[in-house]
């Protein structure tokens, strides 16, 4: 197997029905020789799964006959959403969390400030459900709000856009 | 096993798992292009690069304070994460910084075996919360400003601070939204949580002004295209403030005060800053590089 096909296999550590390709984060895969640079991109500044992340990498990388490993981070451009990739996105909706809808586009200007909750049409992942409200805009990790659906009443988590 | 290792077989025992110093991966920036642009002073970058880095530190830090104390889970939730995006850009910031001035200090160096003269954050930062409306009232005026800077940052001529900016902007975003709802809330709430939310707005919004004075290392950034000059961002946050002020059915304190003497930019700290460091760096400076 190709050292893109054994990194593109490895899955994310919070999110463990995606692949880091799923995810949109993985960004580069380069053989030379015996070695290989993987590039990976944070989904957050603070993201705590980077370092488990590269450990995997590494790991599977090894164990696939690539003894010599580098993982490199990229910054720029910042992850977004809109990289979860389609079959992430059904991956995500079958463990019944809520796949990101399209990333917000910024106008020229200052960044707007949002008061109110946020006016997304987000579907129950349980029941499908047209209308569901926002809980809270931070879950168990930075990159998932918890919402609620008003018609089954069940909570569930929603991928935010960024 | 002898007694000397039973210690080490609780650890997954790789080369860094140094705890104390909390980390864990080495190197946020590993891979990213950190050339210093042509034309800029080193020690002013690495100045900079601090100034902004140990705001989000220090923010951070009086955030975590707050975790087991907030009013609900989902609080608990929301403040936890808004330290971790600022422990994770005060990392790029603190890596950043150490990588320009290049005496060999680390991004670990940096936040825990310096003493407080020798940090240049802000000192809004430092204020103790005297309530959660505090709190919402500081995160407010705190997350306005550096929303400002940050976006203007990702126009800086120094690409690693520009992406720094660039994925803060997304972050910070959120965390503005959260303490304006709060706000707004509080405000617009019964008249206990309204008196209370003023009188920490009151509070609050007289410690703005060293957040939009342009410090000379910044003047001289600026002419050479790598900062942001603070006092550009005025205009904004005075906008934003407004409009939360106004939703939440506050009276706005008379504005933010020009603020023109010495302050945390240049060394000089309010007494608070030296509680935080006894408490962030007390176990990484009694037992120096120690492993578990």
């Amino acid at each position: 197997m190709t050292a893109a096909a054994v990194a593109a296999r490895v899955t994310d550590p919070e999110l463990p029905m995606l692949t880091l390709a799923d995810l949109g984060i993985l960004r580069a895969v380069d053989e030379s020789g015996d070695g290989v640079v993987v590039t990976i991109t944070p989904t957050y500044s603070g993201c705590p799964a980077m370092r488990t992340i590269e450990d995997d990498l590494t790991g599977a990388l090894r164990d696939a006959g690539y003894p010599r490993v580098e993982v490199r981070t990229v910054l720029s451009p910042a992850w977004t959403t809109d990289w979860i990739t389609p079959a992430g996105r059904d991956k995500l909706a079958a463990a019944g969390i809520s796949p990101p809808g399209p990333a917000p586009r910024r106008a020229a200007g200052p960044v707007p400030l949002t008061l109110g909750p946020s006016r997304r049409a987000i579907a129950c992942p349980q029941c499908g459900h047209a209308e569901t409200e926002e809980i809270t805009a931070f879950s168990a990790t930075a990159c998932r709000a918890l919402r609620r659906c008003t018609a089954c009443g069940e909570p569930f988590e929603h991928v935010k856009e960024i | 096993m002898s007694f000397d290792e039973a210690y080490e077989a609780l650890t997954d025992h790789d080369d860094d798992a140094r705890w104390a110093y909390g980390t864990g991966f080495a190197d946020p920036l590993a891979g990213v292009d950190t050339a210093v642009p042509a034309g800029v002073d080193r020690g002013d970058l690495a100045a900079y690069c601090l100034m902004l880095g140990d705001d989000a530190l220090i923010m951070s830090h009086r955030l975590q304070q707050w975790v087991t104390r907030a009013p609900e889970l989902e609080d608990e939730l929301a403040i936890a994460n808004i330290a971790l995006d600022l422990l994770g850009q005060a990392r790029l910031l603190l890596t950043r910084a150490a990588e320009v001035e290049d005496a060999g200090r680390d991004e670990d160096a940096l936040a825990y075996l310096r003493d407080a003269a020798d940090f240049r954050n802000v000192r809004l930062v430092e204020r103790e919360d005297a309530d959660f409306a505090h709190l919402v009232a500081r995160l407010l005026v705190f997350a306005t400003w550096r929303l400002a800077l940050l976006d203007a940052l990702t126009a800086a001529g120094d690409p690693v601070l520009a992406a720094i900016g660039a994925k803060g902007v997304k972050e910070v975003t959120y965390h503005r939204d959260y303490a304006a709802r709060w706000v707004v809330r509080l405000g617009d709430g019964t008249e206990l949580s309204h008196a209370r939310m003023q009188a920490a707005a009151d509070a609050v919004l007289p410690l703005a002004g060293e957040l939009f004075r342009t410090h000379p290392t910044e003047a001289r950034l600026v002419a050479a295209g790598t900062a942001v000059d603070p006092a550009t961002l005025r205009a904004e946050f005075d906008g934003v403030w407004a409009q939360v002020i106004a939703a939440a059915n506050l009276r706005s304190p008379s504005g933010v005060p020009d603020d023109d003497g010495p302050g945390g930019r240049d060394g000089v700290h309010t007494p608070a800053l030296a509680g935080i460091l006894a408490e962030l760096q007390g176990l990484a400076r009694s037992v120096p590089g120690g492993v578990w």
